[in-house]
């Protein structure tokens, strides 16, 4: 018998309009293992993630998170938000705030933790993720890369069940992607469940268990990395697989 | 070696030259000031009524005699323009934030909160303090302010508090979807998410027009001498017209000015500051 999934996707569809973003998505992530989603822009990774952490609500379908259905209207949407945390392409950190204050805020009004807590929290994450000596800067005051670990910081800080993570380097400088990717390696190391959208392919390879392809609103192929990334079965996949590799991007 | 020597010697007359530039440049600002400003004085001074205008509005012995109690008629002024203000910068907030609400139960709130502004925006301030200073009380119902002080500013507070309302509600809207987003994901609510991510953005982003606003009010406290209230103006009109001597109303304007000057310098600082942001 296998254990219950973290996050369970079942069906789910979502329009915006006449626009179907997404067509029918089948997804779990079990406990521990790292799931990196591939696919074109506009396929609709992002809205999926977004779906998840109920930031936009899906048409149909059920999403649960450990066995609990958390997309029924009846269900409180910030509760459920508490036990995931999402890091976005573009950080979307608090600028009004400090680096410290960004990763303490959730702690503090959503968990209920008092500030010291929070803050002595917030203090090791951010030196985990090497930004010690930064509490105090402001977000606009780090590069694009020690911006986002900030921003995985803060999601972490919430002690998510799952992280979603939205391709979280497309908007750094090639050369700041690795110290990110490390970030999320740690992660990893220490089994934090994820589902990771990604054009890092390598990356994907590398830290994922799982890889699957979203093409077109359903995910076409899912499977370990090696076999997803080297031997893709369908069309759809070879198809993009080739197109990045001509891209340079592989 | 004769190649880094010309590249010293370039260096060195370039500083000349950047040199010979700026003192050019203040030279003939300070010429052109003294032509413009020479000039305009020349034409005042020159002017048939010149003799006349000095001695109704630049009278010394008018200015001393007034000063002292159009100066305390001006505290009035000053108490008015910062309760107003106070009242302004909540009922603004209120409104805006009941017009940027979307909870379903507000609709008839946020459909009186859209006519509220058109109303009291539209209508001319001078227009709002005579209809309340005068209308209220003739309702002749116990428990309403006949002060014409409150009643003026209650008008006042009407009329700016539409505007204000305004500049916070852009102030909100200009805040990208984004951190609402992130907010929401670190686990807030949605009024926290309003509270202590889009609000202090907000605020921060229309520090410049809302100082904009409390200089134009601070002038128009004086609209409520309409209704009979002894302010700075209505005093200083009081000793004009008892003289015939206008140097009491300078006396005035100076210490409107003495408010609004330093005002608009913290403005201009704001405006020049990192864009207004820094904290």
């Amino acid at each position: 018998m296998s254990p219950q999934p973290v996050l369970a996707i079942r069906g789910v569809t979502k329009s915006f309009g006449r626009l179907e973003v997404l067509r029918g998505v089948d997804l779990e992530v079990a406990e521990h293992e790292a799931v990196a989603l591939i696919g074109a822009s506009g396929s609709g990774k992002s809205t999926l993630v977004r779906c998840i952490d109920l930031l936009d609500e899906i048409d149909d379908g059920d999403i649960f998170l450990d066995g609990e259905v958390i997309t029924d209207p009846a269900v409180d949407p910030v509760a459920m938000r508490r036990r995931l945390a999402l890091v976005f392409q573009a950080y979307n950190l608090f600028p009004h705030l400090t680096v410290l204050e960004n990763v303490a805020l959730g702690d503090m009004r959503a968990h209920g933790a008092s500030r010291g807590e929070a803050e002595s929290r917030a203090r090791s994450l951010l030196e985990r993720f090497g930004l010690g000596g930064r509490e105090r800067d402001r977000p606009d005051d780090l590069s694009g890369g020690q911006q986002q670990r900030v921003a995985i910081a803060r999601a972490f800080a919430g002690r998510p069940r799952a992280m979603l993570l939205d391709e979280v380097t497309s908007a750094l400088d090639p050369e700041l992607v690795g110290e990110v990717l490390d970030a999320v390696r740690d992660l990893k190391a220490e089994g934090v469940t994820m589902l990771i959208v990604t054009h890092e392919m390598g990356f994907a390879r590398e830290v994922a268990d799982r890889v699957g392809f979203l093409h077109d609103g359903r995910i076409l192929e899912l499977g370990p990395p090696e076999r997803v990334l080297s031997e893709p079965e369908r069309p759809e996949t070879q198809r993009f697989l080739r197109r990045l590799l001509e891209a340079g991007r592989i | 070696m004769s190649g880094s020597e010309a590249t010293l010697d370039r260096r060195a007359a370039r500083g000349a030259a950047k040199r010979r530039r700026a003192r050019r440049g203040q030279a003939i600002a300070a010429i052109s000031s003294v032509v413009v400003l020479g000039g305009l004085a020349a034409l005042i001074l020159t002017s048939p009524g010149w003799p006349d205008v000095r001695d109704t509005f630049f009278s010394w012995s008018a200015f001393k005699d007034s000063f002292p109690d159009v100066l305390s008629a001006f505290w009035l002024d000053i108490k008015l323009f910062v309760t107003v203000e106070i009242a302004v910068l909540i009922l603004g907030l209120l409104v805006a934030l009941v017009r940027t609400s979307a909870t379903a139960a507000l609709f008839p709130v946020r459909l009186l909160a859209v006519v509220f502004v058109d109303l009291f925006r539209g209508i001319p301030t001078i227009l709002l303090v005579y209809l309340v200073g005068f209308g209220i009380p003739a309702l002749e119902l116990s428990g309403l302010p006949t002060d014409p002080l409150v009643l003026g500013g209650i008008a006042l507070t009407l009329s700016y508090g539409a505007y204000v309302a305004e500049v916070y509600r852009a102030g909100i809207a200009s805040v990208h979807r984004s951190q609402r987003d992130a907010a929401l994901a670190v686990g807030l609510t949605e009024g926290q998410a309003l509270r202590h991510v889009i609000l202090p953005q907000a605020v921060r982003r229309v520090g410049p027009p809302l100082l904009n606003d409390f200089i134009a009010l601070q002038k128009d406290v004086a609209l409520v001498s309409i209704l009979g209230v002894v302010e700075a103006f209505r005093q200083a009109q009081i000793f004009a017209s008892s003289t015939f001597n206008y140097t009491p109303l300078l006396g005035a304007a100076l210490l409107y000015l003495c408010v609004t000057v330093p005002l608009a310098r913290m403005l201009d600082r704001l405006g020049t500051g990192a864009s207004g942001l820094t904290v």
